[in-house]
């Protein structure tokens, strides 16, 4: 899949009825759609029970998008309505996972900023920890 | 009417208005079924488009366990896809979330029954309007910065001890690093403001890791902008102007769709 490009004002089409052909989906990917048709969309329970919440699909789902929440939080963008597939039994799963990624260089950092503070105490007049935060 | 299937159940890929003088393209479902309107009896022109689903693939542990195949879902989400967005074209569509499965015709009205204010009201509000969507990610420049900060000093590590100076280049890095991804939210959330003045309704979704948008950089913003059809020219506008002025940001355009991220509200 192509990645998707600032369209154009004159490619801007001005909504489906008067699009001159279904070229749309030429600038849509699969993570798009994959993110569209399973979590939006008209909700009319069927027969056919499958809560898309609740099956192991989930571990897709956090493959392809819980990855991105914690660095989110960290840069305070959080700011999304409330996502039920990010209840709080997925946000635990995410964080079960072994951190990639973004947790993965924080976690690096937390590390750093220790051992930074640790060689500085060691120095005469440098043991005043002025880490932010 | 009857499928070939063994055991022959209904996928609904939307509702759309009869009303609209329905004339289905001819475009393969999910499995290449052939797709057809469904009519919801006592929903005035309210029609379903349908297909037959074998429910030995599509039926409830079939698909609990299908849908964990990655290939197969991407496969049944763009054929799921392909028929919205080609009904979309005909007229106003109410999208189904992806494994809307019936037994039958029957049951699917029985499913649908008593829900025709909610859903004439979400038709309404979704009439000749149509969805877009933005995706923001930190601008490359941002990266630059974090990779100024890497460079190597190589006179100054000498003296300074590689270990320490190793500390603070990695420190540095990972401040400027997260200093452009700071300006880039909040540019986000500054053009997400802006662009809700040239649309009907917004929505922000959760941004996508870079696995699922296929991009390195962070993504900051990933909002759905529901567009009076005749915006659309001026919204697009908008985003190229913000992507313009905010170089700490970098704008996607990406649409038109379904309404997908707007028929939940009333339905």
């Amino acid at each position: 899949m192509r990645g998707n490009v600032i369209q154009s004002d004159s490619m801007a089409a001005q909504g489906y009825s008067s699009s001159a052909s279904s070229s749309g989906s030429s600038t849509t990917n699969l993570g798009d759609i994959l993110e569209r048709v399973l979590d939006k969309g008209l909700v009319i329970a069927g027969d056919i029970q499958v809560n898309l919440l609740d099956i192991e699909l989930l571990t897709i789902k956090l493959r392809l998008v819980i990855a991105s929440l914690d660095t989110a939080r960290q840069v305070g963008i959080d700011w999304w309505e409330e996502d039920p597939w990010l209840s709080a039994s997925a946000t635990r799963r995410a964080r079960a996972r072994d951190g990639d990624g973004d947790s993965e260089l924080e976690e690096e950092n937390r590390r750093l900023r220790a051992k930074v503070r640790e060689l500085e105490s060691g120095q005469p007049g440098k043991s005043r920890d002025d880490e932010r935060g | 009417m009857m499928s070939a299937a063994d055991r022959p159940g209904i996928w609904v890929y939307a509702l759309v208005d009869a009303g609209d003088d329905l004339t289905l393209p001819t475009v393969a479902g999910v499995a290449g079924a052939p797709v057809r309107t469904a009519p919801l009896r006592g929903h005035g022109s309210l029609t379903a488009v349908v297909s037959d689903a074998d429910l030995a693939e599509f039926g409830e542990d079939a698909l609990r366990s299908n849908l964990e195949d990655l290939d197969w879902l991407a496969a049944v989400a763009q054929a799921h896809h392909g028929v919205i967005e080609a009904v979309a074209h005909l007229g106003t569509v109410l999208p189904m979330r992806l494994a809307t499965v019936y037994a039958s015709e029957a049951s699917m009205r029985a499913a649908v029954a008593g829900r025709e204010p909610g859903l004439r009201a979400a038709m309404d509000r979704l009439r000749s309007r149509t969805e877009w969507g933005v995706k923001g990610y930190v601008a490359p420049a941002g990266e630059t910065a974090a990779a100024r900060a890497t460079t190597p000093q190589v006179a100054d590590d000498a003296a300074a001890g590689s270990g320490m100076a190793y500390l603070r280049r990695r420190r540095d890095a990972l401040s400027a690093q997260r200093e452009s991804w700071q300006g880039a939210a909040d540019g986000a959330r500054a053009a997400h403001a802006e662009l809700g003045r040239h649309c009907a309704a917004s929505r922000l979704h959760p941004p996508q890791s870079p696995q699922l948008s296929g991009r390195k950089e962070a993504m900051v913003l990933n909002g759905a902008y529901l567009l009076d059809n005749d915006r659309a020219a001026e919204f697009s506008a908008a985003v190229a102007a913000l992507n313009d002025s905010d170089p700490r940001l970098r704008l996607e355009l990406t649409g038109p769709w379904p309404p997908y991220s707007f028929t939940a509200q009333d339905a």
